[in-house]
């Protein structure tokens, strides 16, 4: 049976399964409804010229994950940033596990979507955020149809968050092929501030799909760091699709970190509902194999004074594919916009490809925009001058990679994180050059 | 089809009223709409063999199968296939016995551009006298290239006298499935330029169909082909910088450009069709397919300024298929109240140590959309290819938009690929600089709009970028307060 149908008639019985309001309700089947009709999106659909689902949806993926499997922390301690103290929620195979997370409720809200779903002390909150700023389409219906777990967070206003969160979802080999859809909320309280590192890690060899929506709200002057770690195996696929609304003077960062899975896709998009805002996107990309990692971005600026940043770099070995396609729509009313973006990229090898569609549609006069793409090789030159002193070849293109990516990395704030990534890079060069960045 | 004179007649009664044209029905001219009986009349009034015939079919019955393509940032009404006229013999009468009855605003410009008036007679549509400078010019002219064994003709009399050229490459740069505009022309071209240099010769002056008196009313789906053989060059110019105020609402020209090893083709466009009215009534929609080749070591530049046309369609292209050769794109558009244009170009990389550059400055004022649209290709054979592409938007008020969707796609490790772009106004600072000196607001933006156009005016040929600066003033008067 086709992916499609098998989730169109898995739809009716997940209804029966999850007792929710009849608003939320009513939204699903909404939703379910868009799916049917959109179908999933193909290569000939513009924003997925260069990314074909098809044989990532060619498994017979299992819809409904067997009730509650265990791991001990011992063993995926790893995928944990556990030098510093956080608060953890994490998923099996799309389920909450109680014993590996750390939620709270004190001061600030982090815990489950499915009991702020169900408690009317959440209800408010989630009559005015769900479902709010993702778009219709396809794939994000796909996902509002079968929405019920996830990350819940809500920061009141005027609140700092006392320490980074962190949101994991595991999946475990129990089916021969997963997909789970976790669905995260994130509001943030006028004059609040909150860190948040989301994983994705696959524990088995078979595959597992994985299509997830957050939605983000930032209210005035919120400040908001998301951090994306996306290094699962070779059999696990992403797709990412991450919305954020702005309002007056908030200030939002997102960081994607692509090192692994299979395909994975990153559909991110910042709306600017007030003045003064700034956004901030930023990756990092180094895949081999036949990995493909696909980052579409848009930001769109529809008040005065806003600024955005894009900077992503991305380096592509063996026969990867890595696309990018940034857009900046500057709406008329949007004077004074700076919106910046730049895509740099590094090919290793003659079967690496790189697509690039930095896009810009600008309606207002008084902006300063302009995106800038780059694909080229490590200077030779530079490498002839490390070998010259004494740093072998591997170690000196690992250096210079480093330094190409420095940009991205040093705008990380949480410096354990940065540490990770460093490792995870050098992991990845298969070097240790013995110095964090 | 059973369709009368009277529908005719009404057809074009309400095309006249829609569009402000003025349409001079001769007995000349086929009925409208398209069938294959229409393509092979046309073959046939135009004396051709029996290939091309064939030819032109392939092409319509490739074209009836294909839509009409929307991905492009334009809107407007999709013309009617079947409500146009597809034949019209070149229309000898003058339309006007002297300048005095000519639109004062046309001769108002023609002032301005510094045209002769024996020149703008001509491009009124004035009867003119028949020694007019530029007829001998024409004359001593054909003899110079003659003598060089260039030959520049009409497609129609290149078709006659030279089918073998014609037929060996017709088609091979821009086939005639390869788009649904491309496939149009194809089978219903009525006429255009051919040029074939032979090899190692350098064209001693520009080839310009300026020159050509034939030109005139060629219609709506020319079809320009330029060979130039091993090692030569060329230099050749289209259009003009005056206003045309045409009769034909829709233009799907084909151009297509081969330089053989070694070669050089340079190619410039000034384009000023018909915009339409201030209301965005009307105006030519230029919907053109070109597209050059180069093999070993060859060159081919295109170099365009586009400031007419309702909506503009144009991707001039260039595919470096051989070794070491080189693809050029510079081009200005410049759109003012409604006008919509998309354009770019595609470089598609396929030799070794191919290089090509891309300088794309738009303007956009009024409420006019101005899209770059364009396409880097480095396969995976290009060796060491480089590509440096720069797009500058410049925007005049808040109700103009500027676009820019480049595609970048590299599959070689030693591809090196630049792309910039950006988007600003006119700095009121350096506004007040000019004023500051002296230079009223409306000089000082025309100072700046060539300064910021400056990179791609010097690439044309000396008196066309003389006229083109004109132009560009004249484009964006009032558009600024």
């Amino acid at each position: 049976m086709e992916l499609k149908d098998k989730l169109l008639s898995s739809f009716l019985a997940f209804e029966e399964n999850v007792n929710m309001n009849s608003e939320i309700h009513e939204i699903r089947s909404r939703a379910i409804k868009d799916f049917e009709a959109a179908g999933f999106p193909t290569r000939k659909q513009e924003a997925w010229k260069y990314t074909s689902l098809n044989k990532v949806l060619n498994h017979d993926y299992t819809v409904f994950p067997k009730k509650e499997d265990t791991i001990e922390y011992r063993d995926v301690e790893k995928y944990f940033i556990d030098d510093i103290d956080t608060y953890k929620i994490v998923f099996i195979d799309g389920i909450y596990s109680s014993h590996l997370s750390s939620t709270t409720h004190e001061k600030i809200d982090a815990c489950l979507m499915s009991s702020a779903m169900n408690s009317s002390k959440y209800k408010p909150v989630i009559d005015n955020y769900f479902n709010k700023v993702a778009p219709q389409e396809s794939l994000t219906s796909l996902n509002t149809a079968f929405s019920h777990e996830g990350a819940y967070i809500n920061i009141p206003k005027n609140t700092m968050a006392d320490k980074p969160i962190q949101i994991i979802n595991f999946s475990t080999g129990n089916e021969s092929a997963l997909m789970v859809q976790p669905r995260n909320l994130v509001v943030v309280g006028e004059n609040s501030h909150v860190q948040i590192i989301e994983r994705h890690q696959s524990l088995t060899d078979h595959p597992v799909l994985t299509n997830s929506v957050t939605e983000i709200f930032a209210d005035k002057r919120a400040i908001v760091d998301y951090y994306k770690i996306q290094n699962d195996n070779h059999q696990a696929s992403l797709i990412d699709n991450t919305f954020i609304e702005q309002q007056r003077e908030s200030v939002c960062s997102v960081h994607t970190f692509s090192f692994g899975g299979n395909l994975t896709r990153n559909n991110l998009n910042f709306y600017q509902k007030g003045e003064r805002i700034d956004s901030t996107m930023k990756g990092v990309t180094v895949i081999e194999g036949k990995q493909h990692v696909d980052h579409n971005t848009l930001v769109h600026h529809a008040e005065p004074n806003c600024e955005s940043h894009q900077d992503y770099k991305g380096v592509y070995g063996e026969s990867s594919t890595g696309v990018f396609n940034g857009k900046i729509v500057v709406e008329k009313e949007a004077q004074k916009t700076n919106a910046f973006q730049s895509n740099n990229n590094i090919l290793l090898d003659d079967k690496a490809t790189i697509n690039s569609k930095p896009q810009l549609e600008i309606f207002a006069d008084d902006v300063k925009c302009s995106h800038g793409c780059t694909i080229g090789q490590l200077d030779d030159e530079a490498l002839f001058y490390l070998q010259s002193r004494g740093v072998p070849a591997k170690e000196a293109r690992a250096l210079l990679m480093y330094a190409f990516a420095n940009n991205v990395l040093e705008s990380v704030k949480i410096p354990e994180l940065k540490k990770r990534i460093n490792n995870i890079i050098a992991e990845k060069l298969g070097v240790n050059i013995g110095f964090n960045l | 089809m059973a369709y009368t004179e009277d529908d005719l007649k009404k057809e074009l009664d309400q095309k006249e009223y829609k569009y402000g044209f003025y349409t001079d029905i001769e007995s000349d001219t086929f009925p409208v709409g398209l069938n294959e009986d229409i393509v092979r009349a046309i073959s046939k009034k135009k004396n051709e063999p029996e290939w091309m015939t064939n030819w032109r079919l392939e092409a319509f019955r490739a074209w009836e199968k294909m839509d009409e393509p929307d991905w492009a940032n334009v809107h407007y009404e999709k013309p009617n296939f079947q409500n146009i006229s597809y034949y019209s013999a070149p229309s000898k009468k003058p339309k006007y016995d002297s300048l005095d009855e000519v639109d004062p605003e046309l001769l108002d410009t023609f002032k301005k551009l510094g045209i002769s008036l024996d020149e703008q007679k001509k491009l009124a549509g004035v009867a003119v006298d028949v020694v007019m400078d530029s007829v001998s010019v024409t004359t001593t002219f054909k003899k110079t290239l003659a003598e060089k064994g260039i030959i520049f003709c009409s497609m129609s009399e290149a078709i006659q006298e030279h089918p073998e050229l014609v037929k060996k490459y017709i088609g091979t740069v821009v086939p005639q499935k390869d788009n649904f505009y491309a496939a149009l022309n194809s089978a219903v071209f009525s006429d255009g330029s051919f040029c074939y240099i032979p090899k190692g010769v350098k064209c001693p002056m520009e080839l310009s169909t300026y020159f050509r008196i034939n030109q005139a009313g060629t219609g709506q789906f020319e079809r320009t082909l330029v060979v130039a053989d091993e090692g030569s060059y060329v230099s050749y110019l289209e259009g003009c910088t005056a206003p045309q105020r045409d009769e034909n609402q829709l233009h799907a020209a084909v151009v297509e450009l081969i330089a053989l090893d070694d070669a050089e083709i340079k190619y410039s466009t000034v384009q000023n069709w018909y915009p339409g009215d201030k209301e965005g009534k009307g105006g030519v929609f230029n919907f053109v397919t070109k597209r050059g080749l180069c093999e070993k070591n060859a060159k081919i530049s295109w170099t365009q300024v586009e400031t007419g046309s309702a909506v503009t369609w144009k991707y001039p292209s260039c595919v470096l298929k051989g070794d070491n050769s080189v693809g050029e794109f510079y081009s200005i558009a410049v759109t003012n109240d409604f006008q919509q244009a998309d354009t770019g170009t595609k470089m598609i990389h396929l030799g070794k140590n191919t290089r090509s550059t891309i300088i794309s400055k738009g303007i956009s004022a009024g409420q006019s959309q101005n899209s770059y649209r364009g396409l880097v290709q480095i396969n995976s054979r290009a060796e060491n290819a480089r590509n440096f592409s720069q797009c500058d938007s410049l925007l005049m008020g808040n109700r103009c938009g500027a676009h820019t969707f480049p595609y970048i796609e590299a599959k070689n490790k030693t591809a090196k690929v630049e792309h910039e772009a950006t988007t600003s106004k006119i700095g009121e600072d350096q506004i007040f600089y000019c004023n500051q000196r002296g230079i009223d607001t409306e000089k000082a933006i025309a100072l700046i709009v060539n300064g910021f156009s400056k990179e791609v005016l010097n690439k044309l040929p000396m008196e066309f970028a003389v006229e083109a600066q004109k132009l560009l003033e004249i484009s964006l008067e009032g558009s600024v307060g």
